[in-house]
């Protein structure tokens, strides 16, 4: 597979143009806005956390479908989640988007971003979610942005 | 496939050789992703030919040495060569002066220039600024941070929907309190070309200076500042096929007399004491510091090439490829041009269906092409039209139309990849 396909793989187009879990959880106890001005792109993020479990959480947003199938999948992927793994998981993808991540297949389907290694502007698109989160979880005032 | 070129009636005399003219950029010649590249991001800095690249090189091998500073002879070398690229850019806008020819980074630092120095002589509190929907961020900053650190007031002439400036509404902007006007000559997100000498005239009518960003401008047309009779015109010399870190302020005499220098340093001083100091003759009293000499006498080169070629085939060519481009790209299903003034620099900004430009560039780029997507230092033009991002492709005369042809190729893949 070319590298341009291995990045634009159905999953990431069809996750790009149908998002999973798009829209504002109601009783968010989390909240982020994430920013890159370079592209443009923007994530709102809202989650529900109680007894440190994710068990809600949605974002609103637009940019590229990098950006967009990454944010979609995270969404997908935490639910359900304990908060104490957040911080694993965001090191897992980001060795997977950087290029350093041995066992890809053990991120289940966010491996499916592994094709965004090869192409070094994109990595922050794909980023801009996960670093929203940590953002979210951390209380931040501040907007995220991955410039 | 220069079908267009070659059908046209006109004699060689007055045709442009494009493929000896990529011959002398040495850059073209080279795959990107296994395709030969096609660098359709002009706008954001145009490739330089070998007699740039060459002088610069024999610059730091035989001559280079401090400026109008040492009895030695390679400092008299150094600065003969430095000169004589003023005076190449003097006979290049048509300045009356070369005291009127200031060498500075670029045009952002000639904008900055203004937005201080004549900001200090002319500009208070509650006076206004005028500039346009159309400016880049380099036009819209200075004047911020100049309007926020005296308190004075922007005021932004608006654009309509085919991209060009509300003339009307730039004329009821004007009043007693207007200081200056700083206007882009060429739009670098869209291509619109402003009738900037009617502007400059409506304007002078009501006795307010006018400041032309002429960076998107000076490649493609011949500028003559007298004719346009603006009180600044700016523009960088790498987007002209000079070296990067090199552009020219070019102001009227009188007004760089009365303006208090930007910078502070050797070069611009007469004669110092720890009490006062006083300052050079022009231009040198806004030339601070050991400047850009490698980067003055490459942009002298630059300008010589360009001249050796002419603006009128320059000019013409450009037009064809943008004409040639505009039909074909609006062939392609789903894909809208933003901006289509009647007279437009070679420059074309579109989206494709709800693709994101940045998706687009990166297929585009597999394909060996270069483009720009993202907002085009121009946020507010962007969010005017409702957009993040556009891809935006800018032509050279060095670019064809089979290189267009493969940019629909391109296009039409990313339809069938993303669409």
């Amino acid at each position: 597979m070319s590298a341009l396909r291995e990045l634009y793989q159905q999953v990431i187009i069809d996750h790009g143009r149908h998002p999973r879990n798009h829209g504002i959880v109601e009783n968010a106890t989390h909240s982020h806005h994430g920013y890159n001005p370079l592209c443009g792109d923007k994530l709102n993020l809202t989650i529900n956390i109680q007894d440190e479990i994710i068990q809600d959480v949605k974002f609103i947003g637009s940019g590229c479908a990098i950006s967009i199938a990454s944010a979609s999948l995270m969404t997908e992927i935490l639910r359900g989640k304990k908060i104490d793994h957040v911080h694993e998981l965001f090191q897992q993808v980001h060795q997977l988007l950087t290029g350093h991540c041995e066992n890809p297949e053990q991120l289940g389907k966010l491996s499916v971003l592994s094709g965004v290694a090869e192409f070094p502007a994109r990595v922050k698109c794909a980023t801009l979610s996960w670093h929203t989160l940590n953002a979210a979880l951390a209380q931040s005032d501040s907007p995220v942005s991955t410039e | 496939m220069n079908t267009i070129v070659a059908d046209t009636s006109e004699s060689n005399q007055t045709q442009l050789d494009v493929e000896s003219i990529r011959a002398d950029f040495p850059l073209l010649d080279q795959k990107i992703h296994g395709h030969s590249l096609i660098y359709f991001d002009n706008a954001a800095t145009t490739q330089k030919p070998n007699s740039v690249i060459q002088i610069e090189k024999d610059f730091y091998e035989k001559i280079n040495a401090n400026v109008h500073r040492g009895v030695h002879t390679l400092s008299d070398y150094a600065t003969n060569a430095y000169e004589n690229a003023r005076e190449k850019v003097r006979d290049f806008i048509n300045a009356n002066s070369l005291r009127e020819i200031v060498f500075l980074k670029g045009s952002t630092e000639a904008i900055n220039l203004v937005a201080s120095s004549f900001g200090q002589l002319r500009i208070s509190k509650d006076d206004e600024i005028i500039i346009s929907y159309l400016e880049h961020h380099a036009n819209i900053i200075p004047w911020q941070l100049l309007c926020d650190r005296i308190g004075a007031r922007l005021k932004v002439i608006p654009v309509f929907d085919n991209g060009e400036l509300d003339l009307q509404a730039y004329e009821s902007l004007i009043n007693n309190r207007t200081k200056l006007i700083a206007l882009t000559h060429v739009s670098n997100a869209i291509g619109t070309v402003n009738p900037v000498k009617e502007m400059i005239n409506t304007a002078h009518c009501s006795g307010v200076p006018v400041l032309i960003d002429g960076s998107q401008a000076v490649p493609h047309e011949k500028i003559d500042v007298q004719e346009l009779d603006c009180e600044f015109y700016v523009f960088s010399g790498h987007k002209l096929y000079g070296p990067t870190g090199i552009g020219i302020l070019y102001a009227k005499e009188s007004l760089l007399n009365e303006m208090p220098p930007y910078q502070g340093g050797g070069e611009m001083i007469r004669v110092v004491t720890f009490a006062q100091s006083t300052y050079n003759d022009l231009p040198y009293k806004f030339e601070a510091g050991t400047p850009n000499i490698a980067g003055a006498v490459g942009l002298g080169a630059a300008i010589d090439y360009i001249t050796a070629i002419g603006f009128s085939r320059i000019t013409r060519y450009e037009q064809q490829l943008l004409d040639y481009a505009t039909k074909k790209l609006l062939s392609v299903e789903g894909l809208k041009i933003i901006g289509q003034a009647k007279n437009k620099a070679p420059v074309i900004s579109f989206v494709l269906e709800d693709i994101h430009p940045h998706d687009i560039g990166t297929i585009l780029d597999h394909h060996g092409i270069a483009v720009r997507a993202g907002h085009h230092c121009a946020m507010p033009l962007m969010e005017r039209f409702g957009l993040s991002a556009t891809v935006r492709v800018s032509f050279a005369f060095y670019n064809t139309f089979s290189e267009v042809d493969r940019l629909i190729e391109g296009l039409n893949e990313v339809r069938r990849m993303l669409g």
